[in-house]
């Protein structure tokens, strides 16, 4: 052993180079929130909302740049018209008042000779008739059904008493079919048996200005009445004042979706400043403001929220939305404070924050370094939960009648004006009751799927 | 235990005169007149009106007055129905919306409480993920459509039968109270639903039921007795600061369903500026809210004995 | 590996057992629940009343059902004001004379009465009694008409017994109450001693205000009079059996009034109070209610399930009014002209309202006045002002020029917060935005802070209404006076006070009509205020059930004289 002696040259051990490393990693060390992204990205439903949240701000922001049509542009031509409904219309001459025929006599008992005075179109129907040589007619009432009368005489909505033999119907004239009846009254008011009925289906009437205005008539200066045109298409149908629902969407989605995000965004931030201010502080100064935090958290919601909005008041065309986030930001943020300080308190006390401040760490390294990258993820959580809570109380408000001022539209005001309608023109509360459903799910989806990946115990589940 | 008891006592009044002082100076900082009619009165008649409502005095001496009243437990009287007081119209219609409000809490607790247990005992199978997604769809309808397709859908179900199988609205027998309840309960009955199925499902690994299964238990004693238990406290907790929230969010199924709740008497009386009704329902449900989870505190101490206050 | 274990042990336990345990805890809950659900059903019929049983109409105990929007504030007639408390107030009291089925005044607790320039006379019925059995005298009028004059009392309606001597300067604290000019020669002759000539005092004593209150029943109740069923005396045909606040009002046929064979339902259940129109129209479609008033929207249902469906002008006008202070915009005649000629209220009728009974605004004077035989409108008919969108250009570049400015700023109109003023001034705002790009911005208030704004003078526009409350022009007729503290837009026009006071002092009918014309003509030409439509109700009514009457004037809707069918 002794005769082996080690010849190494000077030159053998040469120091390292610093910037080679000493070993490979097998794998790309993985940050909390990358981690995190890839375990929410093998959540399909989270990922999906994540997508549908998308596709919202893309309708929001982007939609009326692309579907530019006036929100508040009213056409009484087109009220409550279904999504895919007939859009033909004929063009007439703009409404003169009508001249009604000189009335004349029947010539047999019983008979009325109910007729159209001329082609009755959606502009105005008008009807004539003779005089009845039966002596106990003192007057008429005229009606309008949509349904057939009928042997049960069902003869619909009564229009008008009159006591001369004409009659002019304008009323909320629809493109279908129509059966009016005129019904003879007896000298105390009450009906007789003389009755005659007609039925007419209705074509779409637009005036020759109407249809200038709107631009259908193309370059042609003036159209021979009678032409058949088609009206501007509204792809979601148009509300009870004939505007466009797609484009209302649009701009309601604006205040829904502020008011969605920027209101928890808002109190989250308060919260989270109070919160920890108050965890980082501790002791007696921490207890004050707790206890400043449980009455806020004591006032009643929704009765708070209404009163803040009648305090604020609504000025002259306004909408109303300001007075809404700060009632929200005023009353929601002690949740989150309770929340953040709770975590606070917990991450203070973890070892490695006393390791940190141990090895000499400022206060703004062990705030920025350890607490809130460590609360974020519990905020994230909130800030999702309170997205929908959020639209909902702004559709509740509009509900109710105390949400945003006309003629700003949102979804809760517009499911307000819908939910009347049900019945006749479902388009006008299924649309936005489903966008506000579809937002509320998304984000419910995606703040689950963030919990689920944030969350540090979850790690290496499932 | 009684100390402590006091303690929160003593800071649930505070809280009481926090939301007083909060109603009072909100409310009259509000634009408008709350004795301006329709009919334009005389200068006589106002001042008359004002000095029966001790409107004529300076804010400060106001709020005195209504102070010291309010320790007496006097709301005043109110503005709309000249000859009612705050105290009787309270008296009259809290019971309604109190009695709906439970029935709405045990509908969705015991909802909440059935759903979740299935989902997590069924989890990630088809019964979970069908009753997953009524879940989403009870949180994400907004309540007024709720109530109006409800309503509606009794209407129908009455026609259909040809005899009335439950009221269409109104209020005086249990029979009218359950659609409404339960219109009124869904939104928190799928909200604990999704608390009492995670809650489960974080149970599932906690030491406890380990130990539980090292020892042989019977796999149901251990799911009913252990996981059920121990998963039902967080639901507990978000009880009684529901039981409030639902009673005063009641406003909607009232008028819906013509139930004469004190939620309407509130809408009407902003509408009409009412002060002293205002003031009455809102601190009354403030004081209302406050005692609830106190209430709900002392309970889930003796449900839970690691929280059991010393 | 302690995941896996825990996993088949907890997810898919033994599901027999857990699922006998869970029945077992889910049985003892429904228990629970159903012990709690006869505790909740006792306490609740103690708080409502039992409208289980409420039935739309019933034949055979002559009884209906129906129900209200809101519900009376009180039923103290010296200060109701509003439409519910009238319609209660129409059934349970009976004042000196009432209106007829054919809309005619009848005697009512007065046998025959005689109005003079100077003095208005009653000669009382000596059967009249209060539902406790005691007569009705003319002490009682006395004394409901002191109570309502009292400015202690503050009543709003007060204004209209200033026919009466020395009521005016009563109400204003200048006089004694017992300066009040009526004698009582004997207990059933009241003799009303007149301010100034009112020819119409007769149709005055109608409203709810000149009901009779007797003096030891109200001072009895210790300032909760009209507060509750108990707290009531009835001289009409029905007694308030119960009033449960909130819920139901239950009238019954009263034994004591003296018309009592003229009534033939024996019970008039008020069962439900919601101010839901779909919700009472649910109501009426499951037979709880009677009758119920429709709205547009539920036309086309109404049709289809093949309802007798009526209608009627309640004979009150909406309009838009301008405010006429100085340094506003609306102060320009100009200006108001254009938005005369450029607002098409047929459109805003038949396209927007949708609903049968309203007529597109003409005039101030809605078509249910008379005048001296027929209708007024009928002998003075209305100018009527052509849509005419280059007219009304013109007029608003005139007014341009006239205020000296480059551009037309922004103005308010002040509305309410019902949806249907929301829905008729986004219509305004996109008609002017369409016909003249002028900018309206809406200022949508709750109903006090409107008024407090409208008294103000705070606004532009505004939306407003007005409701007879009796049956004369002049109810219509003396609102735009300078001194009227109801014309919030303080328009003054010497020329407007001058026909007021022909109107008020004329001794023909046709110099009053005539003034009335003048009126009319010149809110027209002055574009006071742009009268938008007199308002219509639609509703229906059970097949069975008959004679219900409906009225401009008086308790509506009357069922005094209803009855149902077999």
């Amino acid at each position: 052993m002794a005769d082996v002696s080690p010849t190494l040259p000077v030159d053998a051990f040469a120091p390292l180079d610093t910037a080679q490393s000493a070993e490979q990693l097998t794998r790309p060390s993985l940050s909390y929130w990358q981690d995190a992204w890839r375990r929410l990205q093998a959540n399909k439903r989270a990922m999906a909302s994540l997508g549908i949240v998308m596709a919202l701000l893309l309708f929001t922001l982007a939609g009326p740049l692309v579907w530019q049509v006036d929100p508040t542009a009213l056409d009484p031509d087109q009220i409550s018209i279904a999504p895919g409904a007939d859009r033909s219309a004929m063009v007439v001459d703009e409404y003169q008042p009508w001249v009604p025929p000189a009335p004349s006599r029947a010539t047999s008992p019983g008979s009325l000779n109910l007729a159209f005075a001329e082609s009755p179109t959606t502009q105005s129907v008008r009807l004539v008739w003779q005089t009845p040589i039966d002596t106990n007619v003192f007057g008429y009432r005229i009606y309008r059904n949509i349904f057939p009368v009928g042997a049960e005489r069902n003869f619909g909505l009564p229009l008008t008493e009159t006591g001369n033999p004409f009659f002019e119907d304008r009323l909320d004239l629809k493109p279908s079919a129509y059966y009016y009846t005129v019904i003879g009254l007896n000298e105390f008011g009450e009906e007789t048996d003389l009755f005659a009925t007609i039925s007419t289906t209705l074509v779409r009437a637009i005036t020759v200005p109407e249809a200038r205005l709107k631009g259908l008539l193309g370059t042609l200066e003036s159209a021979a009445t009678g032409t058949e045109l088609e009206l501007k298409s509204h792809p979601l149908g148009t509300d009870y004042l004939g505007r466009d629902m797609l484009s209302r969407l649009m701009y309601g989605a604006r205040v829904s979706l502020f008011i969605g995000f920027f209101a928890p965004l808002l109190y989250v931030l308060v919260g989270v400043i109070y919160g920890s201010i108050a965890g980082f502080l501790g002791g007696s100064v921490d207890q004050l403001m707790m206890r400043f935090a449980d009455f806020v958290v004591a006032l009643p919601f929704l009765l708070f929220m209404i009163l803040f909005k009648v305090v604020f008041g609504i000025g002259p065309g306004e909408s109303g939305i300001m007075p809404m986030l700060i009632a929200m930001v005023v009353l929601l943020w002690p949740g989150t404070a309770r929340l953040v300080r709770g975590q606070i308190l917990q991450i203070r006390e973890e070892a490695y924050v006393s390791a940190s401040r141990l090895l000499g760490a400022p206060t703004g390294y062990l705030i920025f370094r350890h607490m809130v990258p460590n609360t974020l993820g519990v905020i994230l959580v909130t800030v999702t939960f309170a997205v929908p809570s959020a639209i909902f109380t702004e559709a509740f408000l509009s509900f109710i009648g105390m949400g945003v001022a006309p003629p700003t539209p949102s979804w809760g005001a517009m499911c307000n004006e819908g939910i009347k309608t049900m019945l006749t023109h479902p388009h006008e509360i299924i649309f936005p009751a489903a966008l506000i459903s579809i937002t509320v799910l998304a984000f419910n989806l995606l703040g689950d799927g963030l919990r689920d990946a944030l969350d540090a115990r979850m790690r290496n589940q499932d | 235990m009684t100390r402590y008891f006091l303690r929160r006592l003593a800071q649930g009044l505070l809280a009481v005169w926090f939301i007083a002082t909060a109603t009072f100076f909100g409310m009259h900082a509000v634009p408008g007149d709350p004795l301006s009619s329709d009919r334009a009165t005389t200068e006589k008649i106002r001042a008359n009106l004002e000095s029966k409502y001790g409107l004529d005095k300076p804010l400060p001496a106001q709020y005195l007055i209504y102070m010291g009243n309010l320790v007496q437990g006097d709301f005043g009287i109110s503005f709309t129905q000249e000859n009612r007081s705050v105290n009787d119209i309270i008296r009259d219609h809290f019971p309604v919306s109190a009695t709906l409000g439970i029935l709405a809490v045990i509908f969705a607790g015991l909802g909440g409480i059935l759903w979740g247990a299935l989902t997590a005992l069924f989890r990630n199978r088809l019964p979970d993920t069908i009753i997953m997604f009524l879940v989403i769809l009870g949180i994400s309808v907004p309540s007024f459509v709720v109530a109006a397709l409800s309503q509606l859908m009794l209407v129908r179900l009455n026609d259909t039968v040809g005899m009335s199988v439950l009221p269409v609205g109104g209020w005086g027998s249990v029979a009218h109270m359950i659609v409404p309840a339960l219109v009124l309960g869904l939104s928190t009955m799928a909200y604990l639903t999704r608390l009492m199925r995670s809650s489960m499902l974080e149970i599932v690994n906690a030491d406890y039921i380990k130990t539980a299964h090292a020892k042989g238990l019977p796999a149901g004693q251990i799911f009913v007795n252990h996981q059920l238990r121990n998963a039902v406290l967080p639901v507990v907790t978000v009880l009684g600061p529901a039981i409030a929230s639902i009673t005063t969010g009641g406003f909607v199924v009232e008028i819906v369903f013509a139930i004469p709740g004190l939620g309407r008497y509130f809408v009407q009386a902003i509408q009409q500026l009412d002060y002293t009704v205002i003031m009455g329902t809102t601190i009354f449900y403030g004081a209302f809210l406050v005692f609830m989870v106190i209430l709900v505190d002392l309970v889930y101490g003796l449900i839970d004995p690691r929280v059991r206050v010393e | 590996m302690h995941e896996t274990i825990t996993e088949t042990h907890s997810t898919a336990p033994s599901n027999k057992a857990v699922f006998s345990q869970l029945r077992r805890y889910f049985l003892y809950a429904f228990i629970a629940v159903g012990v709690l659900m006869f505790v909740l059903d006792y306490l609740a019929s103690s708080v409502g009343s039992d409208t289980q049983e409420a039935r739309a109409v019933d034949f055979e105990t002559q009884s209906i059902a129906i129900a209200i929007a809101e519900e009376p504030p009180q039923l103290n007639s010296s200060l109701a004001t509003d439409a519910v408390s009238g319609m209660v107030l129409g059934h349970i009291m009976e004042g000196l004379l009432r209106m007829g089925v054919d809309d005619q005044l009848e005697a009512g607790i007065a046998e025959r009465w005689e109005v003079t320039p100077e003095t208005a006379t009653f000669w009382l019925r000596k059967d009249a009694r209060w539902s406790d059995g005691e007569p009705i005298t003319a002490k009682d009028f006395l004394f409901a008409w002191q109570t309502a004059l009292d400015p202690d009392n503050a009543s709003e309606y007060a204004f209209l017994l200033y026919a009466i001597k020395n009521a005016e300067a009563i109400n204003q604290g200048n006089l004694p109450l017992t300066d009040l000019g009526v004698r009582i020669p004997d207990p059933h002759t009241l003799v009303v001693e007149l301010e100034r000539p009112v020819p119409f005092f007769d149709k005055m004593v109608v409203f709810p205000t000149f009901l009779p209150i007797r003096q030891d029943f109200y001072e009895a109740t210790g300032g909760r009079f009209g507060a509750d069923a108990k707290d009531l005396l009835y001289s009409g045909p029905f007694v308030m059996a119960s009033w449960v606040h909130g819920s139901s009002l239950l009238l019954q046929k009263n034994p004591y009034y003296w018309d009592k064979d003229r009534i033939r339902l024996n019970e008039i259940n008020v069962a439900y109070i919601t101010s839901d129109v779909n919700a009472r129209i649910n109501f009426f479609k499951d037979e709880r209610i009677a009758f119920t008033g429709l709205q547009a929207e539920n036309l086309i249902d109404a049709m289809r399930q093949k309802w007798p469906i009526k209608r009627y002008q309640d004979g009150t006008v909406f309009f838009l009014e301008f405010n006429h202070r100085e340094d506003r915009l609306s102060e320009n005649l100009n200006f108001r002209r254009a938005l005369q000629s450029v607002l098409d209220m047929e459109e805003l009728v038949y396209k927007v309202t949708k609903l049968p009974g309203y007529r597109p605004g003409e005039s101030l004077f809605p078509t249910f006045l008379m005048g001296v035989e027929k209708s007024f409108r009928q002998e003075y008919p209305a100018t009527k002002i052509p849509v005419d969108y280059a007219q009304a250009r013109a007029y608003l570049a005139q007014a341009k020029e006239e205020l000296g400015l480059a551009e037309w700023p922004e103005f308010v109109l002040l509305c309410g917060d019902n949806p249907i003023s929301n829905i008729q001034s986004e219509w305004v705002q996109g008609a002017l935005k369409k016909h003249l790009g002028l900018t309206l911005k809406i200022d949508k208030q709750i109903f006090k802070q409107r008024l407090a704004k409208m008294t103000a003078g705070d606004f532009d526009l505004v939306l407003a209404g007005w409701g007879p409350d009796y049956n004369d022009p002049l109810t219509f007729g003396d609102l735009f006076a300078s001194w009227n503290l109801n014309n919030r837009g303080r328009y003054a026009s010497p020329e407007m006070d001058r026909l007021i006071a022909v109107a008020q002092n004329a001794s023909t009918p046709q110099s009053r009509m005539e003034a009335f014309a003048g009126i009319q003509q010149l809110i027209i030409d002055d574009a006071v205020i742009l009268p938008m439509y007199e308002r219509g109700l639609t509703y229906v009514l059970h097949p069975k059930l008959k004679g219900v009457k409906r009225r401009v004037i008086g308790a509506d809707t009357d069922f005094t004289n209803a009855y149902v069918e077999r």
